[in-house]
Formats: structure tokens, C-alpha cells, sequence
């Protein structure tokens, strides 16, 4: 039995104030090159079918509530995944004057895929992440509730300074500071 | 060999155990035919797939879900669903009254409506009502066969027919033709997946079955099993006479619903009854009137 529920995750994804960026990229494990199926996982429309709760977006005070009812809606066991940066902590919409903050605030989250966004291999990661502690809830053990991410995107390093390159950096710091001096002279 | 015939001819008459043996290999074999559905479609889109026992999976899942049921009748629906299709695959199988097998199997799907009629989801009553035009477009189709039958053989027996030592399908190929679109209808297959939206539940999310979660949608998930052996089987009988050929037309027809599948997109609910009262009701109609006057 047990078995089976890890076998046929059906997923629904409920975008929360997201920018698109992991919708689309959460799609993008739907097609051939990534093909999710394979695991068994169909991305059902409607939450009463479902068992793992896909959530992109940070929560904000408008959608928090449509967000509590679609994870009300679907029948245990059930796990949530947070797709990406914004639902595990607000990311960068964090401080805006409607965010509530992350998925965390309103629903319990079980697994957290970092990003912006993350890639579909980190996706489908997740995912199988997820089929694991829904197995474990099927039998009534007990989950660990997640750690939040705490390094998400690494940019690459910065190119090393050349010498022009730093001759030119202190040419336009001094013309600003003259600039400066002038004004305030002026 | 020898016990297995014994074997073989004491469950065949025997009534009891040969009607539990269908009830028992009909959802396996229906749950298998999606699972190779499923895999054909995934290799011609270039995917990989889901391994064949998917549907098995599926449905020992759903039962595994706890149960949320939103009112008494809309159970007692999906279970009616589910009963009526199991009455109308024995009473197919045992060569009864074709008339009668077809009803059973309409009344079966009306429970289906009736079920999504009983809940106020505005995608549920639009998914009913679209059930609803399917049978518009697939009951006169069916009728038409089994008038074509009676013409034919002079009966409406199921056991009738499986006596004669003709083939069906060469005295009536257009009518094959119009059955196979009636089933695509049936199986939900994409010119015509209007009711329920099978793939990526866009446009009425799921329709007739919206309001359904765990062991319910696994009960008519079942009878989406029997309802897929029930039509092998008649696609079987068009060639009754030899087991081999029928099993492989039928197979044949499954193939052709596939490819169907996914070389079509969803069209309109009047667009499919516009197309199922001209073309295979005419195509139907046509073996018909060279049936009587030959």
C-alpha cells in the first residue's frame, strides 16, 4: 500500500504571488526532456485528487487564504513543496508592504527546493523528496519539519582587477569627488 | 493440457465461477490496456513514460487516501456507476439480450451525471451536462449496431450471434468504423475528451468527476477498467469466430484510439455532435440499408 502512494504522486501547483519564473520552469519537468511521469507524478487541476502540494510565490495577505483552502481541500496524506526562494521566506518580495512572508506562515511545509528558480532537476529532487516523507506519513511516523535554505544562488566570482582597469577605477572615483567639491563650493 | 481444458470447460460452465472469473480479469485486463495506452502515448511524444503498472498504482493509491465525501448520494452514485458497468459486462459476456446489455451500460453512465449533477461545482454540472451530449452522440451509433445485428442474424441474443459461423466484420465494416468513434467518445480519447478532460485537467479541470477524491475516484476508476474490457470485448466479438484475429483487431482499434489521441486536439461539444449525427451515424445508417436489402 505504502508502496503505491510512493509510486503515484499527483501533483497540484498553486502559483502564490509568484513571478512565473519557477511556474515555467516547473512545467518545463512536465516535457520530454525531463518527462516527470516517470515517476509516476501526473499534474492534476484539482486539489481533491491530489497529494503533493506544489507552491511557488511568497504569500501575501490577499492569497493567504485561497492558499489554506486548497490545502483544506486535498485528503491525507498529504506534503507540501515549496518551489523556489519566495515561499520559503518571502524571497525578494519579502518586504513588501502586502507579503506576509513564506508558504510556512499560513500551511506546514515538508520540503524546500531553493532558487530563483531552481533548476527542474532540483525540481523533480524535491518532488521525490516529498513522495519519501508522504510514504513515511501514510505509515504515521513522525517528520522532521524542514531547515529553511540558507544559501540559495551563488552568482560566478567576480573577474580579477587589471591594472587599467583600476587606474580607470580611481580616475572616476577622483573626477566624482571633484565633482563634489565643486557643488558644494557652488 | 488435457486438465486445463477440464479446467478450462468447468469454469466456462459453471455460471458462478465463470462470472467471478470476468469480474476479476476485467479490471486487470482494462487496467493493463491503460497502462500500455499510457506508455504508447508517452513514447510517441519522445517521453520515457510511467512504468506499465501505472494504473495499478493509481489505484491502490487512491484507496490508500482518506475518504472526504462531500454527501450520501454522491456515493451511492459512484458505487452505482461501478455496479451497473460490472451488470453490464456479465450480461454481455454471457450472451444475454444485447438490447438490454446496452441499456445497462447507458444507465451505468447516467448514475456517472447524476452523481456530477449532485454537487453544486459550476465545472461538475458543466462536465455532466457534456456527458450528456456524448451519449447523445454515441447511443444511436450503438442502437444501430445491434439493429444491424438482429437484421443480420435475426436475434438479439448475444449467444445468438457467438453460435454463427460468420465473422461480423465483413458484412459490416462501415458500422466498425462508426463504433470505433463511438468508443474514442466512451474512453474520454482527445477530439472528443470533453466530459472529463483527461490530460493536464485544463479547461473544466475534471469534470465529472471533480467533486470525487480518494476511494471514490478509485471506484470509478474501476469502472473505467471494465468499462475499457467491456468495449475490447465487443471489438473482440466483431471477429468472433476465430479468438486470435478478434483479439487482434481489437488491438488494432486501441492503437487506432491512441494515435487518435495525440494527433488531435479537444473540439467543441456541438462540434462532436454535429460530427457524430453526420458522419458515423450516416456511415452506420448506409451498412444498415446494405444489410436489408441484400
Amino acid at each position: 500500500m505504502s508502496k503505491a502512494i510512493s509510486k503515484s504522486p499527483w501533483v497540484v501547483h498553486f502559483n502564490c504571488n509568484s513571478c512565473n519564473g519557477c511556474d515555467i520552469e516547473f512545467l518545463a519537468c512536465l516535457t520530454p526532456t525531463y518527462d516527470v511521469e516517470r515517476f509516476g507524478v501526473l499534474h492534476v487541476g484539482n486539489p481533491k485528487h491530489a497529494d503533493v502540494l506544489v507552491v511557488t510565490g511568497s504569500v501575501n495577505l490577499r492569497n493567504r487564504h485561497v492558499l489554506k483552502n486548497v490545502y483544506d481541500q486535498m485528503p491525507d496524506p498529504k506534503v507540501v513543496v515549496a518551489m523556489g526562494i519566495c515561499p520559503a521566506t518571502g524571497g525578494i518580495f519579502a518586504d513588501c508592504y502586502n507579503v506576509v512572508g513564506g508558504v510556512g506562515s499560513v500551511i506546514p511545509v515538508d520540503v524546500h527546493v531553493p532558487g530563483c528558480p531552481p533548476r527542474p532537476e532540483a525540481m523533480m529532487d524535491g518532488i521525490i523528496e516529498a513522495v519519501g516523507i508522504l510514504e513515511k506519513k501514510r505509515k504515521g511516523e513522525a517528520v522532521d519539519p524542514p531547515l529553511l535554505p540558507v544559501k540559495t544562488v551563488k552568482g560566478p566570482e567576480a573577474p580579477p582587477v587589471t591594472p587599467e582597469m583600476a587606474a580607470k577605477i580611481a580616475a572616476a572615483k577622483a573626477a566624482a569627488e571633484a565633482k563634489k567639491a565643486a557643488e558644494k563650493e557652488n | 493440457m488435457e486438465l486445463l481444458d477440464k479446467i478450462g470447460s468447468y469454469c466456462l460452465h459453471t455460471p458462478w465461477l465463470y462470472a467471478l472469473l470476468v469480474l476479476i480479469a476485467a479490471p486487470v485486463a482494462g487496467a493493463l490496456l491503460t497502462g500500455i495506452d499510457r506508455k504508447l502515448t508517452a513514447r510517441m511524444q519522445g517521453r520515457m513514460g510511467p512504468p506499465l503498472l501505472q494504473p495499478f498504482y493509481d489505484t491502490v493509491k487512491l484507496f490508500c487516501k482518506s475518504p472526504m465525501v462531500l454527501h450520501r448520494p454522491q456515493l451511492i452514485y459512484a458505487t452505482l456507476h461501478l455496479v451497473f458497468m460490472m451488470a453490464a459486462l456479465l450480461l454481455l459476456a454471457q450472451g444475454r439480450d444485447l438490447l438490454m446489455v446496452l441499456f445497462v451500460q447507458a444507465f451505468s453512465v447516467i448514475c456517472l451525471v447524476l452523481g456530477g449533477m449532485s454537487v453544486r461545482s459550476p465545472y461538475s454540472w458543466i462536465g455532466s451536462q457534456r456527458k450528456i451530449m456524448q451519449m447523445l452522440g454515441v447511443e444511436p451509433v450503438f442502437l444501430l449496431m445491434i439493429v444491424a445485428l438482429y437484421l443480420r442474424d435475426g436475434s438479439f441474443l448475444g449467444s445468438d450471434l457467438f453460435a454463427k459461423g460468420q465473422p461480423l466484420l465483413p458484412s459490416m465494416p462501415l458500422l466498425f468504423l462508426a463504433f470505433l468513434c463511438a468508443v474514442a467518445i466512451e474512453f474520454e480519447k482527445s477530439p472528443f475528451d470533453l466530459a472529463s478532460s483527461h490530460h493536464a485537467h485544463q479547461e473544466i479541470v475534471k469534470g465529472v468527476t471533480l467533486e470525487y477524491s480518494g476511494p471514490f475516484l478509485g471506484l470509478i476508476e474501476i469502472a473505467h477498467f471494465y468499462e475499457i474490457a467491456f468495449f475490447f470485448g465487443l471489438m473482440m466479438a466483431f471477429w468472433h469466430t476465430n479468438i486470435i484475429i478478434g483479439f487482434l483487431l481489437a488491438s488494432a482499434g486501441m492503437t487506432f484510439m491512441t494515435i487518435l489521441d495525440n494527433s488531435f486536439a479537444r473540439l467543441t461539444p456541438h462540434w462532436m455532435l454535429r460530427f457524430m449525427w453526420t458522419v458515423p451515424l450516416s456511415m452506420a445508417l448506409a451498412n444498415l440499408i446494405w444489410l436489408w436489402v441484400k
